[in-house]
């Protein structure tokens, strides 16, 4: 039932990009929205796509894995398509009883489009890539700055972590109850929405409970081995820039260049023109 | 009148890396009134098998027919299986909610739609079929024991009435005594009402004396379909799946091999002790 959600899901797979410094992937994956946002013409967005599908290739990932991440954000995307279609003022292509399709509608529905699908696949190839674990570390290092502002960032980065990890056994906490609860007889799926809700009752108040008592132990487990945040603490596995890592930014900003340089040249064509 | 599984065979994540078969082509009959043990190691189906028992789980391939109906057709009320297959999970107290045990035990009948007044009574019955004292009733259920906490939501199982009740690994995580007493008021219970058990479980030991037949599943198969003493036989073969006949069968395996004319088949320490006590009078 539950088990489809692929939330934040590592994909095991050996690949250079799974190899990679948590904080190249981090700054990659930063760098490849921004680059999605300067881009604004046609050449732009085939160097996107170029990039993307030759990661998406290097990283081993099956293809259907990014889709289905794609699945939560059919609705967001439809609306966001339908809505710059027909209320972008500019030269008529159709008209349907009141509601008109413009040529800069199309385009900016279609950019946005685009805009939205690599988006998702471009953060999905990096938690697919990323062990959660390595995820956290490397955002803890990248914010290490913030320190000097008294932003606990190793904290932060804890409790992420620690937010992940529950994650899939909560999922599968639910599905359990849910069926020990189904096996009672319990409805979760017919009636008024006021009755579902009802029926909720006997899913929820367990797995708070659960929640509860798994976060209980968890904190008298740490606290039983000493732990007390992050002031001089040391890490078993210290993250360190290999040469792989350097030339993972050396990739990046080519890529990025090559955006921004296209981008305006382009730009600047259709201008003269 | 039985549950029968016809070539079930289910398997997880079907098409993708992590694709893996949980049962293989199992059959299995079983009939009003027998009291099952389904032994297996940890991974080898057991639970997957009881949650297709009551048509929470649908099998890959082959059918389940309870009283010769296919759970599986359309317009077979599920509704009304599970009020009779009643099923036990795991840590069934991680699933309590109410706010008093009476409440949480009302809420299986309840669900059946059934008169407020009948449900009370059920609810007060099955509180009574677990031996659980008056006193407790109306405290939260989160301020009782483990074991029983326990009980609360096995009575919550048979407030429904079923005429098969399985239990996954019932004894889990409790303490020796807590153990016995919850094996014995099933064994009475089943004596009273004459209802079908299926107990799941990893000991022999724990189900060794109660139980009719015992079903031995190893990696999604049925290892071993027979009456405990027969199932025993194969001591060697149980350990290589990581699973132990119950420590009577070794020592009468023992005394037979070092030249004394025992049953071997014996189950009960009681048993033994008879055997052993006959076969010196010899």
């Amino acid at each position: 039932m539950l088990r489809d959600i692929t939330l934040g899901q590592y994909y095991q797979a050996d690949s250079v990009i799974h190899r990679l410094d948590p904080r190249v992937k981090l700054s990659a994956t930063v760098l490849f929205i921004i680059s999605l946002f300067i881009v604004d013409n046609f050449i732009g967005y085939i160097i996107a796509a170029v990039f993307l599908a030759c990661m998406v290739k290097i990283s081993g990932v099956p293809f259907r894995f990014m889709v289905k991440g794609m699945k939560s954000i059919v609705f967001l995307l439809l609306i966001a398509v339908v809505f710059n279609l027909f209320l972008t003022p500019g030269e008529a292509v159709v008209t349907v009883w009141k509601l008109t399709v413009t040529k800069e509608g199309i385009r900016i529905a279609v950019m946005m489009a685009v805009r939205l699908v690599f988006l998702i696949i471009g953060s999905s190839l990096m938690t697919l890539t990323t062990t959660p674990n390595n995820l956290t570390d490397g955002m803890e290092k990248l914010m290490a700055p913030l320190k000097i502002f008294r932003v606990p960032v190793h904290e932060v980065a804890m409790m992420m972590s620690i937010a992940l990890r529950f994650i899939p056994i909560l999922l599968e906490e639910t599905d359990k109850i849910m069926k020990a609860q189904i096996a009672r007889g319990a409805d979760f799926e017919s009636g008024s929405l006021i009755k579902k809700a009802k029926g909720m009752i006997p899913l929820l108040v367990p797995l708070f409970i659960s929640a509860f008592r798994r976060a209980n132990d968890l904190a008298m487990a740490m606290e039983a081995r000493c732990y007390r945040g992050g002031e001089h603490r040391t890490k078993m596995k210290p993250l360190v820039y290999q040469k792989r890592d350097r030339l993972g930014y050396l990739v990046m900003f080519i890529y990025l260049a090559a955006c921004i340089y296209f981008g305006r040249i382009f730009r600047i064509q259709e201008f003269i023109r | 009148m039985a549950i029968i599984l016809d070539h079930v065979s289910h398997i997880y994540e079907e098409g993708t890396a992590m694709e893996a078969a949980a049962l293989k082509d199992v059959n299995l009959v079983i009939p009003d009134g027998q009291f099952i043990g389904l032994i297996g190691h940890t991974g080898s189906g057991k639970s997957t098998l009881v949650q297709h028992l009551n048509g929470l789980m649908k099998p890959t391939s082959g059918s389940i027919y309870y009283n010769g109906a296919d759970i599986h057709t359309d317009g077979f009320d599920k509704k009304n299986l599970r009020s009779k297959v009643g099923l036990v999970f795991q840590y069934p107290e991680h699933q309590l909610f109410e706010i008093d045990v009476f409440k949480d035990v009302c809420f299986g009948p309840r669900n059946m739609g059934l008169e407020e007044k009948e449900v009370e009574l059920r609810a007060y019955e099955a509180l009574k079929q677990v031996g659980l004292e008056d006193e407790y009733f109306y405290q939260s259920p989160f301020d009782l024991s483990g074991g029983q906490k326990r009980r609360v939501a096995i009575a919550g199982v048979l407030a429904m009435k079923p005429e098969v009740l399985i239990l996954d690994e019932p004894t889990a995580g409790l303490d020796p005594k807590g153990r016995d007493e919850i094996l014995d008021q099933i064994a009475l219970l089943r004596k009273k009402t004459g209802i079908t058990v299926v107990l799941v479980s990893h000991s022999m030991e724990d189900v060794a004396k109660y139980v009719d037949r015992i079903v031995v599943m190893n990696q999604g198969c049925v290892m071993y379909d027979d009456e405990p003493g027969m199932v025993f036989r194969h001591y060697k073969e149980l350990e290589q799946v990581g699973l132990a006949a119950p420590q009577v069968t070794y020592i009468m395996q023992e005394l037979k091999k070092k030249g004394l004319d025992v049953d071997t088949d014996v189950i009960t320490i009681e048993e033994a002790r008879d055997g052993i006590l006959k076969a010196l009078k010899r």
